[in-house]
């Protein structure tokens, strides 16, 4: 600690040079900490999918219904311990761009179904006796400022009601979250009002959610659940919730891939500005440093001279892009579909580690070159 | 010395002294090439994407939802309703004298894809043989056309690239029965070549529906549009909207035109800022290791235009090599390559475009970058005080 004021006089010799290389790798971490947050973000999203739920679609397509027949036949699956439904209703609100995630569901299932979920058991009371009432999340209820006992309109992108209605108006009676880390962003009304409202697909769901006791069991329960409904009009396909959601993920393109080849491209460059930024700034300090050999310094501690102002640069001004990166993030979290998400703390954390690497590597041919400077040569300046 | 001459003679012994100076120089190379490389893929990606959508849509063509559905798939249109519609004013006639109007019900399949066995949806259309009016742009390009009521269908080019088991004699299985692919269309790359195409009437027996989701129809001329528009809206027994396609694409691309201007503009612009201050530190230090050199040029009578220029020089001949490095990458790498893009129940299989137009833009924003780069360390270098640089020897 007492070499910071040595280490502070080298930082500001060439205050230009500084200043430059410090915007450089603070703006470059805003971008590193910007992607690298997308992708953990969809990796939390995958770790926190539970395996012991399964999920029941169509074969053909998720956009086509299947019967709520199927339901009686889907519970008496050996190893199937309980079974809740789900109607996708694609809501917004007001505009069309403000959508969110939104369903008819069966609340007294919902207990069974998710057992991550925080809900009062009398919010689910009072959603069974009120026909139009919903439940929402809390990120939900935060982004537009809805509480319980609140009248919204929703309208919907595919439903349409049969007396003819543009929207749907719902009694907020709940709000849930969830005990992992993911948003709570969806609406869920009842399904029975919903039923009988929309002019078509009646008495059809999207989708069925089986809950299984281990995730050994989970492989042979979707082949036995799928056996039940081969060869029908309406076929399912039955995976795992962390199954589904890494192939879902993979459809979007190779975003993992992609980020990765631009935080790659970033992080080379950078090296090479701050490698070449501190040779300079070492080459052009030789003459000092041999005096300060001079004064007594020993080869480590000028090496820790030299380490540190990397260190200093890079720290700092990694640490103010991640900052800024942490600001930036939830509205890029909204822009992709994930609303509601914050940027991980691991990702901070990876990327100081990142910023404490690159100061290491890039300085370790200048920190050779000052231990190894013989003092006569560098005093003559030869 | 005539000024041109002294910038000529600057310049040059500029840039033959870059070899000496590789490690710094190669810092603006690389750092431009990342920008350029970066920003050349993802505008062509977005390019290709609004392209392949704003390509499928004419001005002259007309969808008609029902009121209040926001897209195609929301939508249904009653038989009785669509028999009203095609009898509206302002409807372009097929060579047969029928309205070119097609009803058309979309459904969706789960096929996997080539590249990696993921499912992802594929949109199944039915068409009215109108359609061949409507839709002059699809052409047949191998196989031949499905015959009404059998359960035969045809296939985008950009989708049978794309997913497996879509070409000819493979079959799609729909609901509850297998239908057999016979042809394969192009339509210039856009959207629909995403599709696959079935007899409507065919389709809609086999869904047990009445319904279809949407009616497209080729108007007369564009500007027949309001006349179309206002039979339709002012029919009491119809209650539907009522769209020009161009508007209907460019409301269905809004969201996905947000997500890729944001990436476009973040990531580019946070990249460039990221390349300018490495090109300017670099510029810096070129100007301040040769800041003897610099003196002894202007103690020797050259003026500082030509020291100006030269620096600027330098600095826009490293950016512009950087450029081309990059736009070289981004074409091999990606130039040609098609992915999809899907949401679960449909994709839309889109082209990279990497254009020459694109090219000259990633090339633009570079020449930028090493002009801001230069600018002020070509200023410096002009005003240094020629005796204290001389003394620092």
């Amino acid at each position: 600690m007492k070499y910071l004021p040595l280490i502070w006089a080298g930082i500001w010799r060439k205050p230009v040079r500084t200043v430059l290389t410090f915007l450089c790798v603070l703006v470059m971490f805003l971008l590193v900490g910007a992607l690298h947050g997308v992708n953990a973000a969809l990796g939390d999203i995958i770790s926190s999918m539970s395996d012991t739920r399964l999920r029941i679609q169509s074969r053909v397509n998720i956009s086509e219904p299947l019967p709520l027949a199927h339901l009686a036949r889907i519970e008496r699956v050996g190893g199937v311990e309980g079974v809740g439904y789900y109607n996708f209703f694609g809501g917004y609100y007001q505009e069309p761009t403000n959508t969110f995630g939104s369903g008819a569901v069966d609340i007294s299932r919902i207990a069974v179904m998710f057992p991550e979920i925080k809900l009062a058991s009398e919010a689910i009371e009072k959603m069974k006796r009120t026909r139009d009432g919903v439940v929402i999340g809390e990120d939900l209820a935060k982004e537009y400022g809805w509480k319980v006992g609140d009248r919204i309109p929703v309208r919907s992108s595919v439903w349409v009601r049969k007396d003819g209605a543009p929207e749907w108006s719902f009694e907020i009676v709940g709000i849930f979250g969830w005990t992992n880390s993911l948003p709570a962003n969806e609406l869920w009304m009842n399904y029975d009002y919903f039923d009988e409202a929309r002019t078509f697909g009646n008495g059809t769901v999207t989708l069925y959610f089986a809950r299984i006791a281990s995730p050994d069991r989970a492989a042979a329960v979707s082949d036995e659940i799928d056996r039940q409904f081969a060869n029908s009009t309406f076929e399912t396909q039955t995976q795992n919730e962390r199954d589904w959601i890494r192939a879902r993920m993979s459809q979007a393109g190779d975003i993992g891939f992609f980020i990765n080849a631009i935080i790659g491209a970033i992080l080379s460059s950078l090296l090479l500005v701050t490698a070449f930024t501190m040779m300079q700034s070492v080459r052009e300090r030789i003459p000092e440093l041999a005096v300060l050999k001079t004064y007594g310094f020993g080869n480590a501690s000028v090496v820790s001279l030299v380490v540190g102002e990397a260190l200093l640069i890079c720290l700092v001004a990694a640490g103010l892009g991640l900052t800024a990166a942490y600001f930036a993030e939830p509205p890029i979290y909204r822009l992709i579909g994930a609303g509601g998400l914050r940027l991980p703390w691991s990702v901070i954390g990876a990327g100081f580690a990142l910023a404490a690497a690159l100061a290491l590597v890039s300085s370790v041919l200048p920190a050779r070159r000052a231990q190894t400077l013989n003092i006569v040569d560098a005093l003559a300046a030869r | 010395m005539g000024t041109f001459k002294q910038i000529g003679a600057i310049t040059a012994m500029n840039v033959r002294s870059i070899p000496s100076r590789v490690g710094a120089s190669s810092v603006v190379v690389v750092g431009i090439a990342c920008v350029v490389g970066v920003v050349i893929s993802v505008f062509g990606m977005s390019r290709g994407l609004t392209g392949a959508l704003r390509d499928s849509a004419r001005p002259d063509r007309a969808v008609v939802l029902r009121s209040g559905a926001s897209n195609e798939a929301s939508s249904t249109l009653a038989v009785d309703a669509i028999a009203t519609i095609k009898d509206a004013p302002g409807i372009a006639r097929t060579p047969q004298g029928d309205a070119a109007a097609t009803a058309e019900m979309m459904v969706a399949v789960s096929m996997e894809r080539k590249e990696d066995g993921t499912k992802a949806g594929v949109t199944v259309r039915g068409i009215e043989p109108a359609s061949a009016t409507v839709r002059p742009e699809v052409r047949l390009v191998e196989g031949r056309m499905f015959r009404p009521g059998l359960r035969e269908a045809i296939v985008g080019r950009g989708a049978s690239g794309e997913f497996k088991r879509l070409g000819i004699g493979d079959q799609v299985p729909l609901r509850d029965s297998q239908w057999t692919i016979v042809g394969v269309f192009e339509s210039g790359g856009d959207a629909q070549e995403s599709r696959v195409l079935v007899d409507e009437a065919t389709l809609l027996s086999a869904y047990q529906r009445t319904a279809s989701n949407s009616l497209t129809v080729l108007l007369a001329s564009e500007a027949s549009f309001d006349e179309f528009k206002a039979a339709l809206t002012t029919n009491p027994t119809l209650s539907v909207s009522v769209e020009r396609e161009t508007d209907y694409y460019a409301r269905q691309s809004k969201s996905v035109n947000q997500l890729f201007g944001f990436v476009n503009y973040f990531i580019g612009g946070v990249m460039a800022l990221g390349a300018l201050f490495a090109a300017l530190n670099t510029m810096y230090s070129a100007v301040s290791t040769r800041a003897v050199e610099i003196a002894t040029l202007r103690a020797l009578g050259f003026g500082s235009t030509g020291v100006v220029i030269s620096v600027l020089a330098e600095s826009l001949l490293l950016a512009f090599a950087g450029a081309a490095i990059g736009a070289a990458v981004s074409w091999l790498w990606f130039g040609g390559n098609s992915f999809a893009m899907g949401n679960g129940t449909s994709s839309l299989v889109v082209r990279m475009q990497i254009t020459p137009a694109l090219l000259a833009t990633g090339v633009a924003w570079a020449v930028l970058v090493g002009f801001f780069g230069g600018l002020f360390p070509a200023l410096r270098a002009a005003r240094l005080p020629v005796a204290r640089a001389l003394r620092a020897v």
